[in-house]
């Protein structure tokens, strides 16, 4: 029997993807096309949209209503938050999330950049790449979105020009090198006109790349690409001692989601912090038997010692082993507004592990305009700096760059319990 | 035998895989949890879920429904019924009760209860002490919610601050709060209606009845279509039909609308909704349509 018998892929599963770009650039327009031609916006919304435009004087529909959320934001006529949207092409789920493009809310595409698979940076082709097109891709990057396409919008207002298009592309890529950033793929299009999203229209006939929705399509989903260690946070232990089932008396189900990698019935593994080690005497869901579990599935695993093991611990595969560590080297990324204070301890929350945490210094802020490292005492809202931290309890980490699940942690300060910081490990 | 060391995982699987990490989250972090169960589509996705999460243990949470008094029979039945199943313990607590306490007042006799739920669930919570409350509520319903946390904090008066949300990233959660303020956890938050009966159907989850197609009285509104119930008594003038219909979204009679259909299986349902032309609020729910806003109100309010 092979293993794909037992997970039949029915379809392409989903993909999570972030737009960047202000208002200017048509960024609503675009996700308002991607909707409205993959059929997923419905009538009444439509006729919504359509009285609203109206009300507006607009004699096209304009799209972009479709994203436009909450009342405030109305008011303003920008888009405050990460909101996220639906769609489905039949073979493939896919979720947008939308952050807002201006300075101020950096927090916000880092917030809507930890859960993508992929970024889509708009550029407006009359503008070309701009302050806020280096800041977008600095932060995708830094995130470590694994696939990146940068939408050459506004082709219609260019002439469609092929001369424009090419220009762009070699401005971006003279930039997007000095950040490390390798795979990169554009397209030209006219959100507004429909060019190069869904359809091919007729006007763009001298590229002959894949549309944005072809790319998004076959682009190839988190964890496929590169094998990966397994790990596996605990989160909860299922113990249902005083069950009228007398063969559960003894059960222990220690139960998670793999992060990544893959665990098998027999596998050698190690528990962290004890460094215990045993076997994996079987994969459970709903107390049915998997032979194999993969990244992003949620499993309870059973094991053949007993092992006194709770939430925040790891089980890893022996051979494998993250780090263990009371020290970090990190990005940080503040989200409060209120400064971080070099004097408080904080709360690290790392997988499924709580740490207080001090920090032991800061190596540079990051300039996300100009890219350039300036020294910093302390940190306010939107700051991206290099730090170190000081932990009181040990986390079993990977650098964020090898694994997101077990490189990514965030802040919380305790006397508001808000989420002030997101952080990468080096 | 084949060793595959990689795999996607359908939408289906990573939507309940996502869902079941959250209810774990809030069992791991929160001290006195609580689901809230009506006996609605989503909710039963949601027991689905936490049976997936939880057994063979018990859930580590009770489940409470909200009843507005106004409920269809069909629903409250196979609530109760379910939770026996299940073998969890089920806390019903009505709107009902905060009007006799005088905590809920009616501005009409037929004034819908839908929005009143608020006030008997922060009841419930302060009676209780809960700090987490799950819910079934989904991103794509409306779009207030599209901007909501999975994690969802509010203060002690119920409400929501949608400028002021922790950011949430990874899968990261923060459940933290203090005594007297809670914490509203989505699992299915990215879950659409559709979803939602392809779930359905895959698990082969039991329903209640109103929800496939069966003939019921009701009077044509401007508005759309009125079940004609004795909480919703027809007007003179009124012409009564009896018309083959299903419902979208079960929940309070006065603001729960039907659809025509005739739909009497999941993939009839399914093959509808797939080519269905109005959304489902937008469709069902009376109460979401008197302003552009309502939703984002109601939530500041403390409404789920």
């Amino acid at each position: 029997m092979s293993a794909i018998e037992d997970f039949p892929v029915v379809d392409n599963g989903l993909l999570r993807f972030l737009t960047c770009g202000s208002v200017d650039d048509g960024k609503s327009t675009l996700i308002g096309r991607l909707l409205y031609d993959t059929k997923t916006i419905l009538a009444d919304t439509l006729h919504a949209i359509a009285r609203t435009s109206k009300k507006r004087g607009m004699e096209v529909m304009d799209l972009s209503l479709l994203t436009d959320g909450l009342q405030a934001e109305r008011e303003q006529g920008i888009t405050i938050d990460v909101a996220y949207r639906y769609f489905t092409t039949g073979t493939r789920k896919y979720i947008i999330a939308d952050a807002p493009g201006h300075e101020q809310y950096t927090r916000n595409m880092v917030t809507a950049a930890s859960t993508a698979d992929l970024a889509i940076i708009l550029i407006d082709a009359r503008k070309g790449v701009l302050t806020q097109t280096r800041r977008h891709s600095y932060l995708t990057h830094l995130v470590n979105i694994p696939h990146l396409v940068v939408a050459i919008n506004k082709m219609d207002l260019v002439d469609y020009s092929q001369d424009v298009f090419n220009e762009i592309m070699k401005d971006y890529l003279d930039f997007a090198a000095k950040l490390g950033i390798e795979d990169v793929r554009f397209i030209p299009m006219s959100a507004l006109n429909g060019d190069m999203v869904v359809d091919r229209g007729e006007r763009l006939g001298w590229y002959k790349g894949p549309t944005l929705i072809d790319l998004l399509e076959t682009v190839t989903a988190a964890h496929v690409e590169h094998e990966e260690p397994f790990r596996f946070p605990v989160q909860y232990v299922c113990r249902p001692q005083d069950s009228a089932n007398p063969e559960l008396h003894d059960y222990r189900g220690f139960m998670g989601r793999v992060e990544s990698g893959n665990i098998s019935i027999g596998d050698a593994v190690t528990v962290l912090p004890s460094g215990r080690e045993t076997r994996v005497k079987d994969v459970q869901v709903m107390g049915v038997s998997l032979p194999t579990a993969y990244a992003e599935q949620s499993i309870a695993i059973l094991l053949d010692d007993e092992i006194d093991i709770s939430r925040g611990d790891m089980i890893v595969k022996t051979g494998e082993l993250p780090i263990v560590t009371k020290q970090i080297d990190a990005m940080l990324c503040w989200l409060s507004e209120s400064p971080l204070d070099p004097r408080r301890k904080y709360l690290v929350r790392h997988t499924t592990r709580d740490s207080k945490a001090m920090l032991a210094g800061i190596e540079f802020r990051m300039d996300v305009n100009t890219m350039e490292q300036q020294p910093a005492e302390k940190l306010g809202m939107n700051d991206i700096a290099k730090v170190s931290l000081k932990l009181a309890q040990p986390i079993f980490a990977d650098s964020y760059a090898a694994n997101r699940g077990t490189g990514a942690f965030i802040v919380i300060d305790e006397s508001s319990n808000n989420t002030v910081g997101a952080g990468m490990i080096l | 035998m084949t060793t595959l060391t990689k795999q996607t995982l359908t939408h289906l699987d990573w939507l309940e895989s996502e869902a079941i990490h959250i209810m774990r989250e809030v069992a791991g972090q929160c001290s006195n949890p609580v689901l809230l169960f009506s006996g609605g589509k989503d909710s039963i996705c949601m027991l689905r879920v936490a049976e997936k999460a939880f057994r063979p243990g018990k859930f580590p949470f009770p489940l409470m429904h909200i009843d507005t008094g106004h409920n269809y029979k069909e629903v409250t039945d196979f609530r109760d019924k379910r939770a026996a199943e299940l073998g969890e313990r089920l806390i019903v607590r009505s709107v009902e009760d905060s009007m006799a306490r005088g905590t809920v007042v009616l501005k009409s006799e037929d004034e819908s209860r839908n929005k009143h739920q608020s006030v008997t669930l922060l009841e419930a919570i302060e009676e209780f002490g809960f700090d987490a409350c799950i819910g079934g509520a989904r991103r794509d319903e409306e779009k207030a919610r599209a901007k909501e946390r999975i994690f969802s904090f509010r203060d002690e008066f119920g409400q929501w601050d949608p400028k002021n949300q922790r950011p949430e990233l990874w899968d990261l959660y923060n459940a933290r709060s203090f005594k007297g303020e809670n914490i509203r956890v989505f699992p299915i938050s990215n879950w659409t209606e559709f979803d939602v009966w392809q779930y359905i159907e895959r698990e082969n989850l039991e329903l209640p009845s109103i929800y496939y197609a069966h003939t019921r009285p009701i009077v044509r509104r401007s508005d759309g279509m009125l079940p004609v119930t004795h909480i919703t008594p027809a007007r003179p003038g009124d012409v009564v039909e009896n018309v083959q219909v299903r419902f979208r979204t079960v929940g309070d009679i006065t603001c729960t609308a039907p659809v025509e259909s005739d739909a009497d299986t999941i993939a009839k349902i399914i093959a509808e909704t797939a080519t269905t032309t109005i959304t489902e609020r937008g469709a069902t729910r009376l109460d979401d349509q008197t302003s552009e806003a309502s939703m984002e109100q109601r939530k500041k309010e403390g409404y789920f």
